[in-house]
């Protein structure tokens, strides 16, 4: 009787499930990141979901590290899981050349020329479209006002690397807790690679030279570390090597930072009152320079975009308009108020009244934006796209490995020639084993 | 008396760092606890805070956003059925193990525990790409089929460890009797060994319910459980410390009700032939 009982509990049981699979109309999955606008799209969908009742959004949301393993592996094995792919400026362009995005088309009411230029050039290859922008961001330069000023500091335009470690020395004040300076120390291609990046940019590096040999060991790399590991031995937090955004923003927050240069959203975060106790003490400026201010800032959008294996393209495309649209801006902006809107992505909205009004960091960022460009991002010409990464599949892995040296640099368990030695060396094996050189 | 005095000093100071040891592997999920009560304000503040007003925002939220019956639903499912197979497979395994062992019986269990020390993403590929031929991803079937094999080993090797306490005798005894194969089974190593099976059953399930791998990789908007549900609320830009804390009391509720009224019998399972 008992098993009886307990195999027709089973039997309801996949019944269940199955019949909750099988009861959806046109049925969209969207794989995204969580953060904030992210979020905010989720709880605005139903609103799509009322225009369009043929169509049901299911969400499947992940950590971005996650997200990128999940996706990557679909992708690659035409796994068909996704209708709706969240990326970045590092796939779309690779996966686009390579025939697994339906490239982008919509009707003149989307106006593709409002996309900011530099967003959609790095979202595009062979001049197709292959991910619409839902969010853009750059990096610059956040600091305290009240602790520049009491400091005698000014910051106008692009500060240069040696006003920045200037500033960084004035503003510390470890008995009370502020440090001068704070950066991303924890290892990864997203992580402390991406600032790392742009910072070498402004010295004169490159990742590779026009025949795609790693330059990790040039005089322009050595001389952006030593000043990073320096700068942030000095006048930086403890345990600087395991921080990356969140970790400096809840610091920030604290009011334990006198400047902090990252991506462009952190302005919306450290300005908002309800979680930092600095809201009304922040400024900003363009990321720093030292040679050249060619890549010295990032570019990145989270986009949404169409797999090939998508049996349900048109549909995908559809809400792909509706999400990145001017309207669903405008919507946000009335719904949930204009500084929580999606920026970074149309030059309508900059051109918005209500936005400037309420994005005080408005101007500052569609200035970073508008000086990132994939295309040109080093001094010396360089083969690859992109600012803060080169657009090529083997970069995940040696971004990784060479985070891991400059993390181990900054920790002060290798040296700064040490850990670019073994960088260049990782990144010189894996080049070589891709067959770029001999 | 000084012999007692002693023995005091000795059991105080046992008692003293037992409980010790306790708070310290506790104190994480205490630190859980708290934080899925604070504001995600709160959450971040350097040096933690341990006196705040609890709000209840933050399950809000996580209903809000998420169905978390739904995912509860596929982890239960998916650890029950999973654990319910391994042991229609284990258990006849083991007795095959335990009671007639042939000259291969080592070198095979060898082999079934070695699979155990492979990482799991070194058969991501093969596996996501059998899943997706036979339409089986984003499945609960999948998921049930996966965990079963994962824990399987252990299963059999719990339950050979088990059944070899049982004297062999007992067995012939029955069988002299004229108990058939499943008589034998049911009414004699079964009431013997019910103890082993279900501890076996009950880590099964904990492990089933934990595992976090293979969901990620194998489910997307249909079959995910709980420990999918916590992954979606880690961000790497912006605040969800306080969230990601509340979401994960949720997921690991059920199973520390249900592993608190069990763990007798999961420390039994788990010491099996240690005392040898």
């Amino acid at each position: 009787m008992k098993i009886k009982q307990l195999a027709m509990a089973v039997a309801g049981a996949l019944t269940l499930s199955a019949a909750s699979i099988a009861s959806a109309e046109t049925e969209l999955v969207i794989a995204t990141v969580n953060n904030g606008h992210m979020i905010e799209m989720q709880k605005l969908s139903s609103k799509f979901e009322e225009a369009n009742p043929d169509i049901k959004l299911k969400w499947v949301t992940l950590e971005e590290g996650t997200l990128r393993q999940r996706v990557t592996t679909d992708i690659a094995t035409k796994g068909g899981q996704f209708d709706i792919m969240t990326i970045g400026m590092y796939e779309a362009p690779i996966w686009g050349k390579k025939g697994w995005l339906k490239p982008l088309e919509f009707d003149a009411s989307y106006d593709v020329e409002d996309i900011l230029p530099a967003v959609r050039d790095g979202l595009s290859a062979d001049g197709k479209l292959y991910a619409a922008p839902f969010y853009g961001e750059s990096s610059m330069l956040m600091y305290r006002k009240d602790l520049a000023d009491a400091a005698g500091i000014k910051f106008e335009g692009r500060p240069t690397w040696d006003q920045v470690a200037e500033a960084a020395e004035k503003m510390t004040d470890k008995d009370n807790g502020v440090y001068g300076i704070c950066l991303r120390g924890k290892p990864g291609w997203g992580d402390n690679m991406a600032f790392l990046t742009t910072m070498a940019n402004s010295y004169g590096a490159q990742w590779f030279d026009m025949d795609w040999k790693p330059q990790l060991t040039s005089e322009p790399w050595k001389n952006a570390i030593t000043d990073y590991v320096d700068m942030m031995t000095k006048f930086g937090p403890p345990g600087s090597s395991a921080n990356s955004f969140n970790e400096i923003l809840a610091l920030y927050n604290e009011g334990k930072c006198g400047m902090w240069i990252d991506a462009t959203i952190a302005a919306s975060f450290i300005t908002d009152p309800e979680q930092s106790k600095v809201a009304d003490k922040v400024a900003f400026a363009q990321a720093p320079q030292k040679a050249t201010d060619k890549g010295a800032n990032w570019l990145w959008a989270w986009s949404l975009a169409v797999p090939e294996s998508s049996k349900k393209s048109a549909e995908a495309m559809k809400f792909i308009e509706w999400a990145t649209s001017k309207d669903y801006i405008k919507m946000m902006g009335e719904e949930k108020g204009w500084g929580k809107v999606p920026t970074g992505t149309r030059a309508s909205t900059y051109a918005n009244e209500d936005f400037q009004k309420a994005a005080v960091f408005a101007d500052a960022e569609i200035a970073a934006i508008k000086s990132a460009n994939p295309n040109d991002s080093t001094l010396n010409e360089s083969p690859y796209v992109g600012v803060q990464f080169a657009a090529i599949p083997e970069f995940q892995a040696i971004g990784t490995a060479v985070g891991q040296q400059m993390s181990a640099a900054l920790a002060g368990k290798v040296s700064v020639e040490e850990a670019l030695e073994a960088a260049q060396k990782a990144a010189d094996r894996e080049m070589r084993r891709a067959g770029y050189y001999e | 008396m000084f012999g007692s005095y002693e023995w005091n000093k000795k059991l105080v100071i046992r008692t003293v760092a037992s409980w010790a040891l306790a708070l310290l592997v506790f104190f994480p999920i205490l630190f859980m606890l708290v934080t899925s009560f604070k504001t995600e304000l709160q959450a971040i503040a350097v040096p933690s805070l341990w006196v705040f007003e609890p709000t209840l925002e933050n399950y809000t939220e996580v209903q809000d956003r998420s169905d978390y019956l739904h995912f509860a639903w596929n982890s239960i499912i998916t650890s029950v059925l999973s654990t319910i197979l391994g042991l229609l497979i284990a258990v006849p395994a083991a007795y095959s193990f335990a009671f007639a062992p042939t000259k291969r019986s080592k070198d095979i269990m060898m082999w079934m525990l070695s699979t155990k020390m492979m990482p799991a993403v070194g058969a991501l590929i093969p596996i996501y790409v059998i899943c997706q031929k036979l339409g089986l991803l984003d499945s609960v079937f999948a998921l049930t089929i996966i965990f079963t094999m994962i824990n399987l080993p252990i299963m059999v090797w719990m339950l050979y460890s088990n059944f070899k306490d049982i004297p062999r005798e007992i067995l012939e005894a029955a069988r002299m009797d004229g108990a058939t194969l499943w008589d034998e089974f049911r009414q004699v190593l079964l009431p013997l060994s019910m103890g082993g099976i279900a501890s076996t059953g009950l880590l099964c399930l904990v492990l089933s319910w934990n595992e976090a791998f293979w969901v990620l990789n194998l489910t997307s908007a249909n079959a995910g459980t709980l420990a999918s549900l916590v992954a979606s609320y880690s961000s790497p830009e912006g605040l969800f410390w306080a969230k990601l804390s509340a979401v994960s009391v949720l997921a690991i509720g059920p199973i520390v009700v249900f592993g608190w009224f069990s763990q007798k019998q999961l420390v039994q399972g788990l010491t099996f032939g240690a005392v040898k």
